[in-house]
């Protein structure tokens, strides 16, 4: 964990009320994907945690989505604005655990932090498969960046804009052997993919937070082995681990 | 310069004390900084029997500060002196406040009983915001007869000093504070969180799963400081303030207000390195008063 000052490089849209933010600064406490940042914002309180979508030593992408006042004010900051982030927050996602064929299920602004593991899944040599859900396709993120790693990806959205009318998990039949699961998205969907998925997997949460790295408690769920804090013992947790 | 103050016969090095619910059990914030250059802390609040607390969400944002619910989560006591307690040796040389919370007179005592017992205990601080399970759930915070009953119960049980952490809740704290003095405290702790509650417009319902959460955060300090203002002219025992601080000009202020020490709280959360930054910035803050010893200041705004 560091608390460190980032320029902002560029805060572009890149899909109906979600944005893109690359950061330059030092990065270097992030050391797996699925693990997040908790920025400081001008006026607000409380830091507001995002996943990182994408990193190096210098550099971080963030892609988030205006929900309410915190992510309304990050979506205005231009290029050269200054944050103040808490870096390398979480336990992230265990790569190694993947197989062969690995699962990637991503629910709208739940896609970001499965871009960092797909690039290290395919550069560990794995083939990972990548299922995508949306409400619709203006809001559609990281489907071209995630087939350009070579990942195979499939798309459904509720209207039936993009891909496949529905579910995440009605694309789940027609993927053929899967070794593993990684899943990141809104609670209902976590519970429909660990049910639907007879293989082992691990799937990230999210809850609003008091202080991100594990002092205050605010995010606590109840799991098959006790209390455990999102932020710190989580955000990523094994299947069945979170009892609902 | 000397930043040293002392709590009933305990030297601090300095008044900065992390305040409980804020720090845990210490060793998160030994991944962020040395620890041991704190007065002390008090750890998180603990009750007689485990607790996971209220439902999420817990946590909402406020103008200036923050509101939390988190409902005493805490392993209990126990575990506590089992487990934490030999945990946070390895990262903290220093005695820690005891924070312990209770619903019935019978509970405190009994915690504050095993606490008693653990050398690297070195005050007990004794929350009465919770309520009263046997007194139709009022706070024992809120009446001086029972804060009364829980300080006499606590002292009954420990050598280790006695303070009375109060709620600013209270219809009149200065009464509670006087009550928790006649009964043989040796300090008290001022201020808990304000009561309050923030509505998403989106869902039209309230944000806390709880409805109701403590406020705390700079928006609070200047009640804070009043109320400390108000307990150190009705008492004679030291006061520990708290209540927003996040700076070393606050801590000054809580101290020319009445306060020996002083607890920081949300502070923590919005910044892991908060209380360094206040220790760092204590004696060049003293320096631009002409402060020589912290002591010399204690209750210094009620004089001429």
């Amino acid at each position: 964990m560091k608390k460190g000052l980032f320029t902002v490089m560029e805060n572009v849209s890149v899909a109906d009320r979600v944005l893109r933010m690359t950061l330059a600064g030092d990065a270097s406490a992030i050391v797996r994907p699925g693990q997040f940042v908790n920025v400081e914002i001008e006026g607000l309180y409380l830091r507001r945690p995002i996943s990182v979508c994408d990193w190096d030593a210098g550099k971080l992408v963030l892609i988030y989505k205006v929900v309410g006042a915190g992510t309304q004010k990050l979506s205005r900051l231009r290029p050269g604005a200054a944050l103040d982030l808490l870096t390398g927050l979480g336990n992230g996602f265990d790569a190694g655990a993947s197989g062969a064929r690995p699962l990637l299920v991503g629910g709208g602004v739940g896609v970001p932090p499965l871009f960092a593991l797909a690039r290290r899944l395919v550069a560990a040599g794995k083939n990972p498969v990548a299922a995508l859900g949306f409400n619709t396709a203006r809001e559609a993120i990281l489907v071209d960046d995630l087939r350009a790693l070579g990942v195979e990806t499939h798309v459904a959205t509720l209207d039936g804009s993009m891909g496949t009318k529905g579910l995440v998990t009605d694309l789940f039949p027609t993927l053929g052997e899967i070794t593993y699961f990684y899943a990141c998205g809104p609670e209902p969907m976590l519970r429909a993919v660990e049910n639907a998925l007879p293989t082992d997997g691990e799937m990230s949460y999210e809850e609003r937070m008091g202080c991100g790295f594990g002092a205050c408690m605010g995010c606590s769920c109840q799991t098959k082995h006790g209390p455990k804090r999102v932020c710190k013992d989580g955000p990523v947790f094994k299947k069945g681990e979170v009892l609902s | 310069m000397n930043t040293q103050v002392t709590l009933s016969g305990w030297t601090l090095d300095n008044p900065v004390i992390p305040a409980s619910g804020t720090f845990g059990y210490g060793y998160e914030f030994a991944e962020w900084y040395d620890i041991n250059i704190l007065g002390t802390f008090s750890f998180k609040g603990t009750t007689l029997e485990a607790r996971f607390g209220n439902p999420t969400p817990r946590i909402a944002e406020a103008p200036g500060g923050m509101l939390n619910a988190v409902g005493l989560q805490n392993p209990g006591v126990r575990a506590v002196i089992r487990e934490e307690l030999p945990k946070l040796k390895r990262v903290f040389h220093k005695k820690v406040i005891a924070n312990v919370s209770g619903f019935s007179v019978d509970e405190y005592a009994r915690t504050c009983a095993l606490l008693d017992r653990e050398e690297q205990v070195g005050l007990l601080e004794v929350n009465i915001s919770c309520p009263n399970v046997h007194g139709g759930g009022m706070a024992f915070g809120s009446s001086p007869e029972m804060a009364t009953r829980v300080t006499k119960a606590v002292k009954a049980v420990t050598a280790k000093p006695v303070y009375m952490k109060l709620s600013p809740n209270a219809a009149d704290i200065a009464a509670v504070a006087r009550a928790c003095e006649e009964a043989g405290a040796d300090g008290v702790c001022l201020i808990n969180t304000l009561l309050g509650m923030r509505i998403d417009p989106r869902t039209r319902r309230p944000i806390l799963a709880n409805t109701f959460g403590g406020l705390s955060g700079p928006c609070v300090f200047p009640v804070a400081l009043r109320m400390v203002w108000q307990v150190y002219e009705a008492v004679s025992i030291p006061i520990i303030g708290m209540g927003g601080v996040s700076t070393a000009a606050d801590v000054l202020e809580m101290l020319l207000a009445g306060a020996t020490a002083v607890e920081v709280g949300a502070a923590n959360l919005k910044n892991p390195y908060a209380c360094r930054d206040i220790i760092r910035a204590l004696p060049a803050e003293m320096a631009r008063y002409g402060i020589e010893n912290l002591t010399d200041i204690i209750g210094g705004a009620h004089h001429g």
